[in-house]
């Protein structure tokens, strides 16, 4: 690395990674709704139609469970595909695809055939796009086995987790938290590819470990600023990859903190929330000092009126308020 | 039909209804051009779609619908509510986020619902509203009500499974459901011919052995007669129809959109055939339509949306701890 940094936003670090994909590997192509000409909903994949051609970015119908079983299928002839699909919430017409064959061809198939597939998408709320748009679904994927589940928080994983997913022999699903697009940051000049099977420590802290994944990062990073200014020094942990999850980082830390809250967009029953839960239970119980707590969403649909989406979002106020509770203040 | 005569030379068409549908017409354009207004002063948040370009298309069905009949439409619907009944106040409420709005501000623009004039939203899943529509006609089927049931939707949606699974079973299990296609040739910035094999929408619906016709979208006249025909044939036979309207949304997708798919002039062109200048013509070529009747006809318009607006500033959010209200039926249930 150069030392050098420039300020971009999110959104052109995921268009750095997959122009670096297309560059790189002329197996890689990139397909979906929008991607070409409209240069992708999000405008994530803008210019790279001029760049590299409409074989290589190609515009789908409106059709996502075809498109992501096409994808699948040129994953198993020897491509490696990236499909887009707008967001997490249209990626349920495709769901049987990513489930039934996506997850299911390689142990099915007695290890005969791998699918090296990538998938993005968009997802959660923030935008006041109501309940058809604003869901945050990807712990629902981190249940299925046979497929990678990540979630790209910064800008060097927005650039860099694609191309070591390409490198996946399996399916990886990558969420990209819509809210984040716009979100501006430095970045180093030679970033390249990350690990996707760590999380990662944001922040240190010894009195309580924070767990969380996509923009409840920010969330957490500034309650944990909060609550430093009042004594408690939060441990801030990423998780990154939803599936397999690094358990090894957050109990490592819990076994120092002492004191877990998982602070997860998704909604509290049967989740990925509760799945972290189960899993300090299991191997960290003698540690604890407090009972592990969890700041999900409130189990509704999201709804429209801002007051209210953010009443049903996990907020920065309700993460310092628990953490000070779980530490014995106030 | 009061007053059905033409000078001599031009179509027939009815007096008193043609300045129905101008005013319908109009009511929509003026009633978006404000939501975007509010739009950009932050008052109405979420995706707005604007339908301004596409009047005539929902006027027309909505006309050849009768009150007890149901619609289904998309997040492009504010049009097709205000037609089939809904009042301003109560949509602008909703894109406000207030409790009065017709979903108590849960749904916003994307999301019109009505139990009333039997609007099912408001769909904002492409396709999704398609096999609902389906179920609404066979439940009406079932129960020995003769009405129809409308679905409008944009030809995106006819890449999707589900416009297939739906047109086959409605056909398979003769269901009264009026498919109504919104064809403006983008979806957001795919064009037709770039998403389907077949650009003549009209053969899709023969695959599935369903009667099919293709309208001037653009021609609110034009789009009530056909609807009329295809409503009463599916009153008929209880069979489904499918009616593609062809026209063009003059504005972005939604509210953000370089539009780098299209290019000006064609956007232009269109714009020279808009639904509601063509019969503002028409109706003055039939000496129907003087500037100061039309002047009066805007006044008010003007007057009802500014009703709405202050309507939906008058009115109070929805309390917090309503949040999770609504979630089952039964508000002991968690
Ligand atoms: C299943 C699904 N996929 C993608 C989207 C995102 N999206 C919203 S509107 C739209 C274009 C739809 O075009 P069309 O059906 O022609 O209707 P129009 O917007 O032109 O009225 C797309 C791709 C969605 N809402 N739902």
């Amino acid at each position: 690395m150069t030392g050098q940094t420039r300020t971009i936003t999110y959104r052109d670090a995921v268009c750095a990674g997959l122009r670096d994909a297309l560059q790189r590997d002329e197996r890689v192509f990139l397909m979906g709704e929008d991607v070409g000409r409209y240069g992708g909903c999000f405008a994530a994949s803008k210019g790279l139609l001029d760049e590299f051609g409409p074989e290589r970015v190609r515009d789908t119908p409106l059709s996502e469970s075809t498109f992501t079983g096409a994808g699948i299928g040129a994953a198993l002839g020897g491509l490696r595909p990236i499909v887009e699909i707008m967001t997490v919430n249209f990626s349920l017409l495709a769901l049987d695809q990513i489930m039934n064959n996506a997850a299911t061809y390689l142990h099915m198939s007695g290890g005969l055939f791998n699918v090296p597939l990538v998938i993005r998408m968009a997802t959660g709320g923030g935008k006041q796009l109501a309940a058809q748009h604003s869901h945050s679904l990807e712990g629902w994927y981190a249940h299925i086995p046979g497929i990678k589940v990540l979630c790209t928080a910064t800008l060097e994983d927005a650039r860099g987790m694609l191309w070591t997913a390409l490198q996946d022999p399996d399916p990886v699903l990558i969420f990209e938290p819509s809210i984040l697009y716009a979100m501006e940051g430095e970045l180093a000049e030679g970033a390249g590819a990350v690990d996707i099977a760590r999380a990662k420590v944001h922040r240190s802290g010894n009195d309580l470990t924070l767990i969380t994944y996509g923009s409840c990062l920010y969330k957490c990073l500034d309650a944990a600023e909060q609550l430093s200014a009042t004594g408690i020094e939060a441990e801030v942990i990423d998780l990154r990859s939803l599936r397999p999850l690094d358990e090894e980082s957050f109990l490592t830390s819990v076994a120092r903190t002492h004191r877990a809250l998982i602070v997860d967009e998704g909604w509290r029953s049967g989740s990925l929330s509760a799945e972290i839960s189960a899993r300090i239970m299991e191997k960290a119980f003698y540690e604890l000092d407090a009972p592990v707590e969890r700041i999900c969403s409130v189990e509704v649909p999201m709804p429209y009126a801002k007051h209210m989406e953010e009443a049903a979002l996990p907020q920065v106020a309700t993460i310092v308020e628990t953490a000070r509770r779980m530490c014995g203040g106030g | 039909m009061s007053d059905f005569k033409a000078k001599p030379g031009l179509p027939l068409i009815d007096r008193e209804e043609s300045l129905y549908f101008l005013r319908q017409m109009l009511r929509i354009r003026r009633f978006e051009e404000k939501s975007a207004e509010l739009y950009s002063a932050t008052k109405i948040r979420g995706f707005l779609h604007l339908y301004i370009g596409e009047e005539a298309v929902g006027v027309g069905v909505a006309t050849a619908l009768d009150p007890a009949d149901a619609m289904v439409a998309t997040y492009r619907e504010h049009g097709h509510a205000m037609v089939r009944g809904m009042g301003m106040d109560a949509i602008m409420a909703e894109m406000y986020g207030k409790v009065t709005g017709c979903c108590r501000g849960r749904g916003g623009s994307m999301h019109l619902f009505d139990a009333e004039h039997r609007l099912y939203g408001g769909n904002a899943i492409v396709g999704g509203g398609l096999p609902v529509a389906v179920g609404l006609a066979l439940a009406d089927r079932m129960q020995g009500r003769k009405l129809v049931t409308c679905c409008c939707f944009g030809e995106g949606a006819m890449a999707e499974g589900e416009f297939h699974e739906s047109m086959n079973l409605a056909a398979l299990w003769n269901l009264p459901v009026l498919f109504v296609c919104e064809n403006n040739y983008y979806a957001m910035g795919t064009a037709l011919n770039r998403s389907e094999s077949v650009v003549d929408l009209t053969q899709k619906a023969a695959a599935y052995g369903v009667d099919a016709m293709a309208v001037d979208g653009m021609d609110v006249i034009a789009v009530v007669a056909a609807a009329r025909k295809a409503v009463a044939q599916i009153r008929a036979t209880a069979a489904p129809f499918f009616l593609e309207c062809r026209t063009y949304r003059f504005r972005p997708h939604s509210m953000f959109d370089p539009e780098l798919y299209r290019s000006k002039q064609e956007v232009e062109g269109w714009k020279q055939r808009c639904p509601i200048q063509s019969l503002i013509r028409r109706l003055q070529e039939q000496g129907w339509l003087d500037e100061e009747a039309l002047a009066r006809l805007e006044e008010e318009i003007t007057g009802e949306i500014s009703a709405a607006v202050d309507f939906a500033e008058r009115s109070e959010w929805e309390p917090v701890s309503e949040l999770s209200r609504f979630v089952y039926s039964d508000p002991e249930v968690q």
